[in-house]
């Protein structure tokens, strides 16, 4: 029909075909800085997803506005809004994660994957479609954060949101929660996933078009 | 002497033992994005370092005259229609993200159009990465650290002065700069090897530079020692 897919597929897409983190290498710093303990990695995802969302309705709703010039600013302008306003949220209601999770509520201003989805997505289409982008842009990333805080959290703690859950005599791998082990974690998960969708692809072509 | 070993303390810490890349994982993107050959990463590691240099400079100018409450600027202007007390007490620390990151995006204006006018040779050596340092989280980073020493800390001689926040700044950027160099070396002897397919690219840059990080773990701690030493010795 149109080149353009529609809401749902974009939903979709950036789940796992578009992950922003996985494939696209976007928002590093959080994905390794906050993926200690699945906790602060899903923090730091609703966090993200608040702002990704607010962000991409306020562009979509002023994309007509829009100078070409000063979109960047604008944008940027929005974003940092949006996150003062999740800062003192946290700060308020979940003091010791703010200060667990410090600098890098802040950081999610410079934050690649929100300007990124703002002009590629936001600036361009409707309210809902936008909305919906972000939906599964921000699934995406949170799900890529979980995945490297379950790996580093059973590993080197041997607990799961602080629930033991493996036997005692786990040697716990402190080196999985120091910031070596989130590079470690990180390179191989996504290696793991590049030969994942390599192998899915060449086992697709004999079979034709699906 | 107290004051100089302060300075010399954080100018270890930021640059060897809380290492902006290996230890608070800021400036990830340019560290995979522009580390594949040696020149082009000192480039980075020049621009961010000059740019960081100048966003903390402004940064604790503002912080300090404009933003924090009791700020002899903000205190000016407030006392100007309303009373001395009340205008002591105007708190602006909520603006911070929002002025920070105009004013990083303006010096890194600036700084393009003014080494773009006075000194060719090096826009053309470190031109193209300057835009790129607009997203750069290590300098809003730098910027967020010397915030955190100004507002908020009850004790007035704890407070960063000028000299602590550009130490900080000089030596996070030197951290950077080696940081990446390391890594540009690194990558010019893996295009040679044989790596599996699938871990080609970031991968192999994300466990190499987590090797890295076991190195630089070893300066953990190094900082204590380091201070008894000097002031006990």
């Amino acid at each position: 029909m149109t080149d353009q897919p529609t809401p749902l597929e974009r939903l979709i897409q950036g789940v796992l075909p578009e992950n922003p983190v996985f494939r696209q290498l976007l928002g590093l710093c959080p994905t390794l800085a906050v993926t200690a303990g699945l906790k602060p990695a899903l923090t730091m995802g609703g966090a993200v997803a608040f702002v990704l969302l607010s962000a991409n309705i306020i562009v979509s709703l002023i994309r007509n506005l829009l100078k070409p010039h000063l979109r960047i600013v604008v944008f940027t302008l929005t974003i940092a809004t949006f996150v003062t306003i999740t800062d003192r949220f946290l700060a308020a209601y979940m003091y010791t994660m703010s200060k667990t999770l410090g600098p890098y509520i802040p950081l999610i201003i410079v934050n690649c994957i929100i300007i990124c989805r703002c002009e590629v997505c936001a600036s361009r289409q409707s309210v809902f479609t936008a909305a919906a982008d972000a939906v599964g842009q921000a699934a995406g990333f949170t799900l890529a954060l979980a995945g490297i805080a379950f790996v580093r959290e059973l590993l080197g703690t041997g607990m799961i949101l602080e629930f033991k859950v493996l036997p005692s005599f786990w040697p716990s791998w402190v080196v999985m929660i120091l910031p070596p082990g989130a590079f470690l974690t990180f390179g191989l998960l996504m290696g793991l996933i590049n030969w994942f969708v390599a192998y899915r692809s060449r086992n697709r072509k004999p079979g034709g078009n699906t | 002497m107290d004051y100089a070993l302060d300075i010399f303390m954080i100018a270890v810490s930021g640059m060897l033992i809380n290492n902006f890349v290996f230890y608070y994982f800021v400036g990830i993107c340019p560290f995979i994005g522009v580390s594949r050959r040696v020149d082009m990463a000192l480039g980075m590691g020049g621009a961010v370092t000059f740019v960081m240099s100048i966003a903390a400079f402004m940064a604790w100018a503002i912080t300090t005259f404009l933003l924090v409450p009791g700020a002899p600027i903000t205190r000016w202007v407030g006392s100007l229609f309303m009373p001395a007390a009340a205008a002591a007490r105007i708190d602006l620390t909520i603006l911070t993200y929002i002025v920070y990151i105009f004013v990083i995006a303006g010096s890194v204006q600036f700084v393009e159009m003014y080494v773009r006018k006075f000194n060719p040779r090096l826009y053309r050596s470190f031109g193209v990465f300057l835009p790129l340092i607009t997203t750069n989280c290590a300098i809003l980073f730098a910027c967020l650290t010397i915030m955190s020493h100004i507002v908020g800390v009850e004790n007035p001689s704890e407070i960063w002065g000028l000299g602590k926040s550009l130490t900080l700044a000089v030596f996070g950027g030197g951290g950077f700069t080696i940081a990446i160099v390391i890594m540009a070396g690194i990558r010019e002897e893996l295009d040679l090897c044989d790596i599996p397919v699938p871990f080609r690219g970031a991968p192999i840059t994300l466990i190499v530079a987590g090797i890295l990080a076991l190195a630089f773990m070893g300066f953990a701690g190094v900082d204590a020692g380091l201070r008894q030493a000097i002031s006990g010795g």
